[in-house]
């Protein structure tokens, strides 16, 4: 890809970005939120036209109208939200838009075929399996399968590693670099440093819709890939504490259970206690209960059995900031008051007072560092990490006493994640009770005290985060029972 | 990485052609309509002329363009309360019609009032009938499941035969040889305004369009109202409970169409009688979503509508256009104002 440029409305999402991968390389495409990594990928898939610039594929210059241009290419995406029919099998998945044949191919001759296909490339997967019934490593699998199904030359991986656990993780890159060896490209689009000098031969960063270099792999740390990114340095130690007073049970969970679908819970038995001063936070792969406890803790949905006690304002951080969070049709302002608008001073005598609610928006702007053009503007057109900020600025500065984080840095860039853990150790030392939901296990360990795993809507063990062992952690998260981390330590132990 | 608009949306437009689509599309509509028109033996261009003096042509022109806006605009301006927090009521005909239908019976049962507490008696048992008529839908759904798409349009045919029964038979004028009942008294006629033919509805019904706008933007009400539509969850989870305002939103809409209903019959009708309405509710959904759900939006929509109407009475009348052409330009015009507007949209 040579000087290409994207320009939307306001903004230039790509300036002159010079983007090259070689044969059988993994190259990993770095940056920040709003860099113009999904926007530079979406010009490779045929989603967008560049207003400047060129794709040449092997040395020839090609344009691409319509996705379906870049597939027959042999660009193939795999997009971090899997497109794929849950009812449907594997197999009937990946022939799912083919029209070249009047009727299908008889089942058995095409789980045969299919069966060769993942095998020659090192992916383990039943064709006949319903999707729902796969784990989500498997569906990813299944997408990149369908990929090389299309005959891609050139595999694109929107942050793939984001709803893995550990184990799964060193799957999927194994299979990678089985697939780079057989000759395939690939472009690993991610925000884990460390995953991307694991993974990747070369990397680009991008930053600000411009390049900012590529560089080997094997020339480059973690600090130096980070300061390219943001343009400053990066701490990456595990800040300490100050010392609290006496701690008080603040958030406290009773055997708290939840019915699921299909008759399961969703919740089963669950009992925690945050206490004033720390943050507890749960591991987990996504989809083992983090929804539903979160839900059921900010009384979203009743518990089925079990009591929840909490004691004074409750700060809520939603998993789905765009769902939950802020209402994307409203302004900054008013997602910014969406609690508060009805009190004085910004209500009076039954009206609003927009000019007052304007200053107060204005205020919170400043303070949480929000980069908005206005605060007229409607929340939808923020970045994601702009508009987690604004949540986290509604929510925080109702001064709470217990603040509930789920998945509080999901999608965000490293800058923006350093703000939001900047801000939860802020309120935590300040004598927050805080209980953080979160899949990132770099980040609970980072923040936590104590941590807790959720799998399968249980809490499988507990771990103290500053002795925790990452690969221990991990099995728990896949659901198997090392016994040494079962011990349950108090918060008052150490 | 969320700020990147739709990947889908095609970026081949020019900003300058995009805001001239929705004249394009009205004169896309204009040339369609002109085949038509064509064929039914007329020129084209003078059937424009007189449509557009049958409109606008003069003061008695503009007076009937008024008269025939102001149910709609009422109407509109209620369903524009309930489309922002995304209730779905379609049954203003019928909220309407019971809001006419109570209103007539106190003016039928109690000609004696003095005409200020006649008035007042009216235009309450009118919203209070359009009120009573939502509130059964929207119990139905709470209560029940039942859809509110469905509730509301089904009580909109209750609401119509309704009118029609009690016309034909409890209160029919004995003495009359129509299917109706006797007229009003003079106390139950809406006053006029400085000796014209506009009544005082009108001014009711464009003092609305600025309240509306206060209500939706400027209360703690109208917050929670549009907070519940454009995102309920988030409404929910800041304790904004979706339910109650979904039903307080409805019962606003069926309460203004009711009041509409209360209008007309004591001003064009002032009897009640079968077919006392042009099909206000269901224009006001049009003109609701074609004004975008602005007040301001509406009023201009409720206006070009009932122009619309007026001029396709004055083709019929003067160039002998048929009535089912003259719907057909209607018809085209709102559609090519609507894929103008979605194509500027994007």
């Amino acid at each position: 890809m040579i000087d290409i440029t994207k320009r939307f409305p306001g903004v230039v999402a790509n300036q002159g970005v010079n983007f090259a991968v070689q044969g059988g390389e993994i190259h990993g495409l770095l940056g920040e939120n709003g860099a113009g990594k999904t926007t530079l990928m979406n010009i490779l898939c045929g989603l967008y036209r560049p207003d400047q610039g060129q794709i040449q594929l092997q040395g020839r210059p090609v344009q691409f109208h319509r996705p379906a241009d870049a597939i027959a290419a042999g660009i193939g995406m795999v997009h971090q939200h899997f497109q794929l029919v849950e009812r449907f099998t594997v197999a009937e998945n990946l022939v799912l838009g083919e029209r070249k044949q009047l009727w299908r191919d008889n089942p058995k001759r095409l789980h045969q075929r299919l069966r060769q296909l993942a095998s020659r490339y090192g992916l383990d997967l039943d064709p006949a399996m319903p999707v729902w019934q796969l784990s989500v490593g498997q569906q990813q699998r299944v997408e990149i399968l369908k990929a090389l199904y299309r005959q891609a030359r050139v595999l694109i991986l929107d942050e793939p590693t984001a709803v893995l656990t550990p184990q799964e993780t060193q799957g999927l890159i194994a299979t990678l670099q089985q697939l780079a060896a057989q000759g395939t490209s690939i472009i690993f689009i991610s925000h884990k440093l460390n995953e991307v000098l694991a993974v990747c031969d070369r990397i680009t960063v991008l930053r600000d819709g411009q390049t900012m270099g590529t560089v080997a792999a094997a020339d480059c740390d973690t600090h130096r890939l980070a300061e390219m990114m943001v343009g400053r340095e990066v701490d990456f130690t595990r800040p300490e504490r100050a010392s609290r007073d006496r701690p008080e049970p603040r958030l406290r969970l009773e055997a708290v259970s939840v019915q699921g679908h299909h008759q399961r819970p969703a919740l089963d038995a669950i009992s925690l206690t945050v206490h004033s001063g720390e943050i507890v936070g749960i591991a987990g792969v996504d989809g083992n209960g983090q929804r539903e406890l979160e839900e059921v803790i900010v009384g979203l949905r009743p518990p089925n059995q079990g009591t929840i006690h909490s004691q004074g304002t409750l700060a809520h951080i939603p998993s789905d900031r765009y769902t939950m969070g802020l209402i994307g049709a409203f302004s900054v302002t008013e997602n910014l008051l969406l609690r508060d608008y009805r009190y004085p001073p910004f209500q009076r005598r039954g009206m609003l007072r927009p000019k007052v609610m304007a200053q107060q928006a204005m205020t919170l702007v400043n303070d949480y560092l929000v980069r908005t053009p206005s605060v007229q503007t409607p929340s939808r057109q923020l970045s994601g990490g702009n508009a987690q900020k604004v949540v986290i600025a509604r929510e925080l500065s109702r001064q709470p006493q217990v603040i509930l984080a789920a998945q509080p840095t999901r999608g965000l860039d490293v800058g923006a994640i350093d703000y939001v853990h900047a801000q939860l150790m802020a309120q935590r030392d300040a004598g927050a009770a805080i209980l953080l939901i979160s899949t990132e296990l770099d980040e609970i360990l980072r923040l936590c005290d104590r941590i807790a795993v959720l799998y399968e809507g249980q809490i499988v063990g507990w771990a103290n985060a500053a002795t925790a062992n990452v690969n221990h952690l991990g099995l728990m998260m896949a659901g198997k029972h090392p016994p040494e981390t079962l011990s349950i330590p108090m918060a008052h132990d150490r | 990485m969320t700020a990147d608009p739709s990947p889908l949306a095609p970026t081949s437009l020019s900003p300058r052609l995009k805001a001239l689509a929705p004249a394009l599309g009205v004169l896309i509509a204009l040339f369609l309509s002109s085949i038509v028109i064509a064929l039914s033996g007329v020129n084209p261009l003078e059937a424009y002329q007189t449509f557009m003096a049958g409109a606008f042509g003069g003061s008695r022109q503009i007076t009937e363009t008024l008269l025939k806006a102001t149910p709609i605009l009422i109407i509109a301006l209620g369903l524009t309360i309930a489309f922002q927090a995304r209730v779905w009521n379609i049954g203003a005909e019928g909220q309407y019609h019971i809001g006419a239908l109570l209103a007539g019976t106190v003016a039928l049962v109690q000609p004696d009032l003095p005409a200020p507490i006649m008035m007042l008696a009216m235009v309450l048992a009118g919203l209070g009938g359009g009120l009573l008529w939502s509130l059964i839908a929207g119990l139905l759904q709470l209560k029940r499941g039942v859809n509110l798409i469905i509730g509301t349009l089904m009580l909109n045919y209750i609401g119509i035969l309704l009118v029609q029964y009690v016309a034909r038979v409890p209160l029919r004028d004995p003495n009359g040889f129509l299917p109706e009942t006797a007229r009003f008294a003079a106390t139950a006629q809406l006053p006029r305004l400085f000796g014209t033919r506009l009544h005082i509805g009108v001014l009711l019904a464009l003092l609305l369009v600025p309240l509306t706008y206060l209500l939706l933007w400027r209360t703690p009400l109208g917050f929670r109202l549009r907070a519940v539509g454009n995102g309920p969850t988030v409404a929910r989870s800041v304790g904004i409970w979706p339910h109650r305002h979904r039903l307080i939103a409805l019962l606003i809409s069926g309460s203004l169409a009711g009041l509409a209903g209360m209008i007309e019959i004591s001003y064009t009708y002032l009897r009640l009688r079968p077919n006392i309405s042009d099909g206000y509710g269901f224009t006001g959904i049009l003109v609701a979503l074609l004004g975008q759900l602005s007040p301001i939006g509406t009023l201009i929509a409720a206006v070009l509508f009932s122009a619309l109407v007026v001029g396709a009475q004055a083709l019929n009348v003067t160039l002998q256009v048929p009535v089912a052409v003259a719907g057909v330009l209607q018809a085209l015009l709102v559609l090519g104002v609507l894929a103008g507007n979605a194509i500027a949209k994007r």
